[in-house]
């Protein structure tokens, strides 16, 4: 028989984290801090909305780029939030999460032997993408005494006459690093002087600590060059309801709305009228979420110092990204061993690419009491492994 | 900060001075200082305990009263609810807009003692026009917490 499998897919691998998601599952008591994904329930009165768009009998497809209504919420947003101006007929398209727009983008701009720069550590789906829509990704390492920002400098030195796209995953899963404008205004210089273009990826925007977010779209001509992503998955806890926006030149989505419409049609009708109610009344739970994730990201970093655990403070999503070196241990070996011994599940900063090790990420989409209980865990863990080492 | 200190207590009275003070990015000394001054001035009343008394196996009945009453000269509703709020038994007690003056809450051990006290007691206050009895027959919420069993974690425990 004939070899079934094109000869790209079969270079990408598996998600590295599947081993975990296996022993964690089969482990009683274990407590996982290896989630990606809010704690918090979408507020009631989202979801009270979805229910009325199914009672009223919504149950229609929508047009290809999203409901009218939905495109002109998004747009409002987006001008009210983050400054920047899109015109919801043309430069909008509603996806199936930030994951699909991720998809199309790079779909609709990449030839084959483009190189796309990824920064890494990030989130696992950038590289895999890029390969599939036959680019050639390039990786730039984040470095912890950058704070895990990305540099014009490092932008710079990966450039080659190939080099096409940029994905900027900021606020950054797993590191939780932020780019303050500052950061983003010397990056926009190298982006405009080499004419590159930008996937970037804004899915955590709502959750920084800082200040509020700062899109690179709103910067002077960076429009033209940038596809916006983001979605409601993180900001109003809406993860399972798979919705997303991509934002950009009307000649780029033009591109992107065929790929989305002859793979995907729509995105999910009643996912999109329970968006149009998060955007008109839900900034107060946003910002009721954000608050609480605050409070435990303070509690966290106040016990990694407590305990000698060292870890760069981050200003953004809901992770922690803590430097486990000092026990001489691979990621791997110390996630494995936490989870053997205390019972507690964090993910390997390798999954998120091969310079993410010597981390861990540890999430903190966790109710106040769990995250007590799996840190006095990790405290006696790490006091056993400097017992051991003495 | 008072509103924080409030809106974080409100939900949870038992958090530990240390950590409310690392969650609310403060000192633990002003912390303590607010809320002992919040205390003094009583802003902050008291600290109570939401209990699903059926799992104990403890009876207990609620009965939510509707009280209409004359207010009394130069002290309006105010001596009234006084006498009735100085009842043990009666947990809570509020003037309201509408068909009735006061509503009064009341918990008692069983059926018999929540109506002897309404008959022998509310209804023979002087001021006391009528009453009009409602029992709660099941608690589902209770100061925004559902009595009904814990939400489990559904997510997938390993995601990236």
């Amino acid at each position: 028989m004939r070899n079934p499998l094109s000869k790209t897919i079969v270079t990408i691998e598996p998600s590295g984290i599947r081993k975990f998601f296996d022993i964690v599952s089969e482990m009683k008591d274990a407590i996982s801090l290896g989630v990606g994904e809010p704690d918090f329930d979408t507020p009631w009165h989202i979801r009270d909305e979805a229910i009325y768009s199914l009672e009223r009998g919504r149950t229609f497809y929508t047009s290809n780029a999203g409901l009218k209504e939905l495109k002109e919420e998004i747009c409002h947003y987006l001008k009210r939030r983050y400054q920047v101006c899109y015109d919801c007929e043309k430069e909008v398209i509603v996806t199936v999460g930030g994951s699909e727009a991720i998809d199309i983008a790079m779909r609709a701009m990449l030839d084959p032997g483009d190189e796309v720069l990824i920064p890494q550590p990030s989130y696992v789906s950038y590289l895999p993408c890029c390969v599939l829509a036959n680019g050639v990704p390039v990786i730039i390492e984040l470095k912890a005494e950058n704070d895990f920002r990305l540099t014009a400098e490092q932008i710079e030195a990966a450039i080659t006459p190939k080099t096409k796209l940029l994905v900027l995953p900021f606020p950054n899963n797993p590191t939780g690093a932020v780019m303050e404008k500052k950061d983003l205004e010397a990056i926009a210089e190298v982006i405009k002087k080499y004419d590159l273009y930008v996937i970037s990826d804004e899915i955590y925007s709502e959750l920084t600590y800082l200040d509020c977010h700062t899109t690179i779209a709103s910067l002077p001509d960076m429009k033209e060059r940038t596809i916006l992503i983001n979605g409601f998955s993180k900001a109003y806890a809406m993860t399972g309801w798979r919705l997303g926006y991509a934002c950009g030149p009307k000649t780029i989505l033009e591109q992107m709305l065929k790929i989305h419409q002859y793979a995907i049609m729509c995105a999910p009708t009643t996912s999109q009228y329970a968006a149009v109610d998060a955007l008109r009344n839900g900034d107060e739970d946003v910002a009721k979420m954000r608050e609480e994730y605050n409070g435990r990201r303070r509690y966290l970093l106040t016990r990694f110092r407590e305990m000698g655990l060292p870890c760069f403070e981050p200003f953004g999503a809901f992770y922690v990204f803590p430097c486990i070196r000092e026990f001489g241990m691979t990621s791997d070996e110390f996630a494995t061993r936490l989870l053997n011994e205390q019972k507690i599940a964090v993910v390997p900063g390798t999954a998120f690419g091969d310079c993410g090790e010597g981390f861990v990420r540890i999430s903190y989409a966790y109710s106040l009491d769990a995250l007590k209980k799996a840190l006095d865990r990790i405290e006696l863990f790490l006091k056993n492994l400097k017992r051991e080492s003495l | 900060m008072r509103e924080k200190i409030l809106t974080f207590i409100e939900k949870n009275s038992r958090v530990d001075l240390k950590e409310l003070a690392i969650m609310l990015g403060v000192s633990e000394s002003s912390v303590m200082q607010e809320l002992e001054q919040m205390e003094a001035e009583h802003v902050i009343c008291g600290y109570h305990t939401i209990i699903d008394w059926d799992k104990v196996g403890i009876e207990k009945v609620t009965a939510l009263i509707e009280v209409r009453v004359t207010p009394q000269r130069g002290m309006g509703f105010d001596k009234v609810a006084e006498r009735v709020y100085n009842y043990p038994e009666v947990t809570s007690v509020y003037l309201i807009s509408g068909g009735f003056d006061f509503m009064v809450i009341l918990e008692g051990k069983t059926l018999r003692e929540v109506s002897q006290f309404v008959s022998e007691k509310l209804s023979t206050l002087d001021s006391v026009l009528s009453t009009k009895t409602n029992f709660i027959l099941k608690k589902y919420k209770d100061h925004g917490t559902v009595i009904a069993e814990k939400k489990k974690d559904e997510r997938i425990q390993v995601a990236p």
